[in-house]
């Protein structure tokens, strides 16, 4: 299974989004691997994506794809990022 | 880069802002204090915003600005910069922003350990108010530090 964590830079948020959706993952106790990738380097790496993780702000960068988009407000609240990845995985 | 070992120089507290370009221009001002970047990484720090939103605001009232490595960075590092004022950045859930961090990096690898870092600090959804409210920088080195033994 792959999850994207998706940001304008690649450094930075979506590095952190990565930490915290593992953190997450940890959690539920499911194995995936998350890759952080800027809006350039998007379209390769959601090919084989089960889901983008993205803020609200770029959910309108991500075009066309089949996985799921999961929003997340608050790059740091586990409770969020769990609740939210248990329902896109589940 | 250790966050308990911010130095002085890269931490500015109370600064004023009227808008968000000041706040992340601020935050770039204390990238370059430190050695850190030149002025050109600040300019693109505000262009990344422009280009994709207010999407560096990724908790309620802190953002995170960057931009892509470049050779206006340096070496890498982090500013922490507090606002005496609140200021909005057109986030839908986490404005106003009162705690700004700058993050310069020289390549997209090798900086996964200080933000596992900031991670573990700002986990704790009380950090960024008590940085807001802290009046000197080892008090917000003291905050970033809190967690920093789980890393």
């Amino acid at each position: 299974m792959k999850i994207i964590a998706f940001c304008g830079a690649g450094i930075g948020t979506s590095a952190i989004l990565k930490v915290n959706a593992e953190r997450a993952l940890a959690r539920l106790g499911i194995d995936a691997q998350i890759e952080a990738t800027d809006i350039a380097g998007l379209a390769v790496a959601a090919e084989d994506a089960q889901v983008i993780l993205a803020s609200p702000e770029l959910v309108k960068f991500i075009g066309k794809t089949y996985a799921d988009v999961v929003v997340i407000e608050n790059y740091f609240d586990l409770d969020e990022l769990t609740r939210k990845l248990e329902i896109a995985l589940g | 880069m250790r966050l308990d070992e911010l130095p002085d120089d890269v931490i500015a507290l109370r600064a004023r802002a009227g808008d968000w370009r000041q706040a992340v221009r601020l935050a770039g001002q204390a990238l370059v204090a430190g050695g850190v970047v030149t002025d050109a990484y600040t300019e693109r720090m505000v262009q990344v915003v422009e280009e994709f939103g207010a999407y560096i605001v990724i908790a309620p009232g802190l953002a995170l600005a960057h931009a892509r490595p470049g050779p206006d960075v340096l070496h890498d590092g982090l500013a922490v910069v507090t606002l005496d004022e609140p200021v909005a950045f057109g986030h839908p859930h986490n404005d106003p922003v009162e705690v700004v961090l700058a993050l310069a990096v020289t390549s997209t690898e090798g900086h996964v350990t200080v933000l596992a870092d900031l991670a573990n600090a700002f986990n704790d959804p009380t950090a960024t108010r008590d940085i807001a409210k802290a009046t000197t920088p080892a008090a917000v080195r003291a905050v970033l530090a809190r967690t920093q033994s789980e890393s």
